[in-house]
């Protein structure tokens, strides 16, 4: 079934005159990085099978500048922003769902005043509605008995408020949500936020990503969830530093979603 | 009559608010340096904050001990102020204890001020002992060496000695009214300083008067030098907390402001029938300078949080760079931001309102690349504030000051920028292959 993905971009629709309802922001590591390809895949997959008139920007897509923001390079940020922001007021995009927590804060709050005005949500409160709607049901017996820590994006937790929208999926999959000793607004940084994803880390007596892994060893759980491309990367890196992968394995909510689905 | 005590105790409070308003003034002056920030939104919902942050200490009872024992602390503070009030009176007019026509409201007021008292000694303290017996680590890393541990200690032996001397008073106080001594009018409840007030038994009424006396000079004269010690201190919070709160963010921790100067190059980048070429107008001003280096390019909010920080160090003990033995300490950049604001306003005093430059800036001289660079934006310090303020806007500041006016960022980032300026992705990868994901299996 995988190779049946649907994924109409914003151009074709456009060019058949019509219009989705949604825009699904796929992100920069979720179109390039291999891992974060897969969460990408699974989310669509979703999307299909919940029916959702949505579309991407496939090529016309550019980096958010989230990035480049946080490394204090604001005037790339804001070419970034209003380039973006021109594709898709073009396209007249109201809404736009995104697998990634820097997206999803970057477009959220820092493009309307720069003449981006959507409606911003994370793939996990999409997923909630969906749910909510009746679009797709869940059955998460293959589930059952596994413990699930859910690791708290920074971006999506602290910065957004975001906290029970993740958590809520997970419940609903029958499995036992362990919460880890720094969780919410206490959640400890995987390390990666603040562009630190695209440099190496100061000099110190130990990597942020270790650090948040050894957090989530203490409560012994099957699988780390996690809703942010990034945290993904470095929560499975930590695993493997601790030599882990065979007994814990790191999963975006959306993978956890598609997999009970069996999708 | 003699009038001689009630002039010296005019005189020493006239000098104490004296200098205590010059104080507050170098304060404003100092704050003001700062660049100009609009704060005039969401007025329902900054006081809000104020109240539940500032006034009902709603984020210190986040750690409850530290929390109840602040608590304690803070109440006392207030309400035993209330007495300085009567004390002030008596001591310009020459009257005792001149709320005591408030008959029994009175004895409950003294018996809860000195209940307050006691319970402040004992959270006194415990704050003292997590300090320097269970030294509590957010309590002995580096940037808090020299005068800010010393400082710490002070106010807590100051408070200690405030409530013993206000306790001691009425301990004094309460004995002459058993002896009937002229003048002592028989009011209050002491529930505490009653205890020990046994201590004084036998004591002649003229040693008990000089006790007196003496405990209450000295009571007044504390608070009058606590109150202007304050500026010089960490304890400037007690104050400032509350601007503080209600100037504080209100808007989504994860959203940093848009810089305005840039927005208005990036238009005129985008606007096809601008010309590229075109000389700037004549009474253009002059173009403004991208990011912080020094405290004038920080806005005034961002200073005010540099005075209102009490180096509790939640901060820090927060922060996932300094957890993992990294350099930044969120508390430190704003100690570092606060000195650095003090050096600037005293190169100010000694040059008659002028600034001459002293070849130093927070940047490089203060605050080191490599604890700017550590930071991994999480808010985690920002959220563990109790009383509102942003050590992560700073950081911001300050690398936009880096990358947009010193091109200093560490080289992989610049590969990570030149790489979304080439081909919009941080890695190089070409656009046009943004949606392979879709095709592969």
């Amino acid at each position: 079934m995988g190779n049946e993905l649907k994924v109409p971009t914003m151009a074709e629709l456009f060019a058949s005159g019509q219009q989705p309802e949604v825009l699904f922001w796929v992100g920069c590591a979720g179109s390039f990085d291999d891992r974060a390809k897969k969460i990408t895949k699974a989310f669509i997959k979703i999307l299909n099978k919940a029916n959702v008139s949505f579309a991407v920007l496939g090529t016309e897509e550019s980096c958010s500048g989230d990035p480049a923001k946080r490394a204090g390079n604001e005037f790339l940020f804001q070419m970034q922003a209003v380039t973006n922001i021109e594709v898709m007021n073009a396209y007249e995009v109201k809404k736009i769902v995104t697998t990634c927590p820097h997206c999803f804060n970057t477009l959220k709050n820092e493009y309307p005043e720069l003449g981006g005005d959507y409606q911003v949500v994370h793939h996990t409160q999409f997923i909630n509605q969906l749910l909510e709607d009746g679009k797709i049901s869940l059955n998460g017996g293959s589930y059952k008995g596994k413990k699930i820590t859910y690791h708290d994006p920074c971006y999506l937790g602290r910065a957004n408020n975001v906290y029970e929208a993740p958590r809520d999926l997970i419940k609903k999959l029958d499995a036992e949500l362990v919460e880890m000793k720094n969780c919410r607004s206490k959640g400890l940084c995987c390390g990666a936020g603040g562009a630190q994803m695209f440099k190496e880390p100061e000099k110190g007596e130990q990597d942020i990503n270790v650090k948040r892994t050894e957090e989530a060893i203490e409560v012994k759980p099957d699988i780390v969830a996690a809703g942010c491309p990034f945290c993904n990367t470095m929560m499975t890196d930590g695993v493997k530093a601790k030599e882990k992968e065979s007994s814990i394995a790191v999963l975006d909510i959306a993978e956890l979603i598609a997999n009970a689905e069996d999708l | 009559m003699n009038y001689i005590p009630n002039i010296v105790f005019a005189l020493v409070l006239l000098c104490g608010i004296l200098f205590f308003s010059r104080n507050v003034k170098k304060l404003y002056r100092n704050i003001k340096l700062g660049k100009d920030v609009d704060v005039s939104d969401n007025e329902p919902l900054r006081w809000r904050n104020m109240v539940n942050i500032a006034l009902g200490q709603s984020k210190m009872v986040v750690r409850p001990i530290a929390g109840l024992l602040h608590i304690v602390v803070y109440v006392g503070f207030i309400i035993i102020n209330i007495e300085v009030l009567e004390i002030v009176i008596d001591g310009l007019f020459g009257t005792h204890r001149v709320f005591a026509f408030l008959g029994s409201a009175y004895n409950i007021l003294i018996a809860s001020f000195e209940i307050l008292a006691l319970l402040v000694i004992v959270s006194v303290i415990l704050f003292w002992v997590r300090r320097n017996i269970i030294r509590l680590q957010r309590f002995v890393k580096p940037e808090m060496k020299g005068w800010p541990k010393n400082d710490g200690n002070l106010i807590l032996y100051i408070e200690l000695v405030l409530m013993v001397l206000f306790l001691t008073m009425n301990a004094a106080d309460y004995q002459l009214q058993l002896l009937d001594a002229e003048g002592y009018t028989k009011a209050g409840s002491f529930p505490v300083s009653g205890y020990f007030s046994m201590l004084f038994n036998g004591a002649s009424a003229s040693s008990l008067i000089l006790v007196e006396r003496t405990a209450w000079w000295l009571h007044i004269v504390g608070i009058l030098f606590f109150l202007n010690y304050l500026y010089y201190s960490k304890h400037l919070h007690i104050l400032l907390a509350f601007p503080n709160t209600y100037y504080g963010k209100v808007t989504p921790q994860g959203k940093f402001k848009n810089l305005e100067s840039v927005t208005k190059e990036v238009k005129l980048m985008m606007d096809p029938s601008a010309d590229p070429f075109a000389a700037p107008a004549e009474d253009a001003p002059p173009p403004e300078k991208f990011g912080a280096s020094d405290v004038q390019d920080l806005n005034w909010v961002q200073l005010l949080n540099a005075y209102s920080c009490t180096e509790c160090g939640r901060c820090t003990s927060e922060c996932p760079a300094n957890l993992t033995g990294k350099k930044l300490s969120p508390r430190k950049i704003m100690m570092d931001t606060r000195d650095r604001l003090e050096e600037v306003g005293k190169n100010l005093d000694v040059n008659k309102g002028n600034f001459i430059d002293d070849g130093k800036q927070l940047l490089g001289d203060y605050i080191s690349h490599e604890e700017l660079w550590a930071c991994t934006s999480c808010n985690a310090c920002v959220e563990a504030c109790p009383i509102s303020i942003d050590p992560l806007s700073i950081i911001m500041d300050m690398r936009q000051y880096l990358v947009m006016e010193q091109s200093a960022a560490p080289s992989d980032l610049n590969n990570m920028m030149g790489n979304i300026e080439n081909n919009g992705a941080p890695w190089p990868f070409n656009q046009m292959d943004r949606l392979n994901w879709a095709k592969e299996e």
